[in-house]
């Protein structure tokens, strides 16, 4: 049975991973405005920003990669909503398979196209003068957390995609979650904030994530951070999980 | 007389989207080995019967067996049994014709995914648009690789949902063969349809679904004794099953023409 569900599952990653590879301006479009934010903030405004910090670039990456994430599930969601519209999902579900692989594939798919997205990102932003002290370990702290913060977001992204009526509908869900970042410590620090706003940002999860992925790459102790970075996205995924299988149950019944 | 083994079996289905009662008590079966129509207009809840067959939908009341199995208590041995065809072409528009029937024989755990894949592509004329995205093919085209993808793994049982609507007549009568083909083969085949001519073509026996009940079911011949003879000296021709359906409904909404 478990092997049914790996060699199904794998079947329908190979499948939509297609999907993203022959749409590469989907790519393009998920990294061109986090490529375009990180541009203008560290040639526009970086130099009247005082982060205290010296490399405004450095300061940046974080919240940028948090952007590309919440935009790049926009298409998680679109690409599930397609498939509940065409026929082929119900083809799946009338076929001796795991069901369970149908909703995997697209999970799965959404993690790697995100990690291209990413890997683009911070090459630019090399090209831009990017630099990280970060070891292999911190490395993989930063990709693990990324990681778990695409997954909470690909299962908010699977709710828009089973229970959307129009397309619209099934990518509007992460236009609220890309502006969270600008209402966090990802481009300045939240200490000049007026007080709503700052108790806002500062209870917020991508402030606790950028905080953590920036501690990482400078190789400085995440602290409390780190903590509230993963409890924000298990809880996250968790609940959205939960809705989500709900919405499933409530397609399939 | 032996009655044939059932491929299908329903009793007493009942189905209702919130409100709206689509299927109240709906009977019928179908033997192993035949073509059956399910015939009923727009609306008349053939898709429902076939999502509920099919395992996509479960039903409010009544009971359906496809191969012998419950739909609603053994969904995991019906599936083994059938490929279905849906309303709407499944096919994946962004792979080519020939990753899509790889994918299902994948899916479906047959050896050779490649050669099946090959053989379908020929049998289906579709080896010349192999390499090509889905997404640039015919209804036609996309029809047959829809009901090609259905063949993978020889199900003995295939549900096509209106297979021939919204083709033109050349393409209609290649999916025509093809049906024929199947049942040839021993394939169970159960279709829905809106065309009474297609019914007449293809199918052993015909069931007319109509207001949430099978109002007639029987083969041609059958329902063709329901209508007086005097009608049939009076025309000098055989009556329709069209004529057929207007006289045991009664009325004309619904039917097109
Ligand atoms: N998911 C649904 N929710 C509500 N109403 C539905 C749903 N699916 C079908 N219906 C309605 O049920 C009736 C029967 O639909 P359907 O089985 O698709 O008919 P057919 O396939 O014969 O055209 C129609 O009136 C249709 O509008
Ligand atoms: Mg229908």
């Amino acid at each position: 049975m478990s092997a049914h569900v790996v060699g199904n599952t794998g079947v329908m990653l190979g499948r939509s991973i297609r999907h993203v590879t022959r749409s590469m301006d989907t790519i393009i479009t998920v990294t061109i405005t986090p490529i375009a934010l990180m541009l203008i903030f560290r040639y526009v405004f970086g130099g009247a920003i005082q982060t205290g910090t010296g490399n405004y670039t450095n300061y940046l990456m974080p919240g940028i990669l948090l952007i590309a994430i919440a935009s790049g599930v926009s298409y998680t969601g679109f690409r599930l909503f397609n498939d509940m519209q065409s026929g082929i999902f119900e083809r799946f579900h009338s076929m001796p398979i795991a069901r369970s692989s149908v909703l995997w594939g697209h999970v799965l798919t959404s993690l790697v196209s995100n990690a291209i997205s990413v890997v683009i990102i911070i090459g630019v932003g090399l090209l831009m003068g990017f630099r990280t002290s970060a070891g292999v370990v911190a490395w993989l702290a930063v990709a693990g957390i990324l990681a778990l913060f695409t997954l909470a977001l690909t299962w908010v992204a699977m709710i828009a995609g089973l229970a959307a009526s129009t397309t619209d509908g099934a990518t509007a869900f992460s236009y609220p979650l890309i502006f969270l970042p600008f209402l966090s410590s990802a481009f300045v620090p939240t200490d000049t904030m007026p007080g709503p706003v700052k108790a806002f940002a500062e209870n917020q999860p991508v402030t606790a994530i950028v905080n953590t992925v920036r501690a990482l790459f400078e190789q400085q102790p995440a602290g409390n951070d780190i903590w509230a970075a993963l409890a924000w996205c298990a809880g996250i995924l968790i609940v959205a999980y939960a809705l989500a299988m709900r919405a499933y149950r409530r397609k399939i019944a | 007389m032996q009655t044939p083994p059932l491929a299908i079996h329903v009793s007493g289905l009942h189905k209702s989207y919130g409100k709206m009662q689509v299927l109240k008590g709906v009977d019928f079966a179908v033997a192993k080995g035949s073509i059956f129509a399910l015939l009923g207009s727009n609306g008349a809840g053939k898709t429902t019967v076939v999502k509920i067959l099919t395992t996509l939908l479960k039903p409010d009341g009544g009971k359906a067996t496809v191969a012998g199995h419950d739909v609603v208590s053994k969904p995991e041995q019906v599936r083994e049994s059938f490929s279905l065809t849906g309303q709407s072409a499944a096919v994946d528009e962004i792979l080519t014709g020939r990753e899509n029937l790889i994918m299902v024989a994948k899916l479906r755990q047959v050896k050779n995914p490649r050669q099946v894949a090959d053989d379908l592509l020929q049998r289906f004329g579709l080896a010349e648009a192999a390499g090509r995205r889905v997404g640039t093919y015919s209804g036609g085209m996309r029809r047959r690789l829809d009901i090609a993808m259905s063949l993978i793994g020889n199900p003995p049982i295939i549900f096509l949902d209106e297979p021939t609507t919204g083709l033109d007549p050349e393409a209609r009568i290649e999916v025509w063969k093809e049906i024929q083909s199947l049942a040839n083969s021993g394939t169970t085949v159960l279709l829905t349809t809106q065309y009474l001519e297609e019914a007449e073509k293809l199918a052993d026996r015909i069931a007319i679904l109509h207001q949430g009940t099978i109002i007639v079911s029987g083969t041609l011949a059958e329902l063709r004794r329901l209508l007086p003879p005097a009608k049939a000296e009076l025309v000098e021709r055989q009556p329709t099953l069209e004529e057929i359906f207007l006289a045991i409904i009664g009325n004309k909404e619904g039917v097109r023409r």
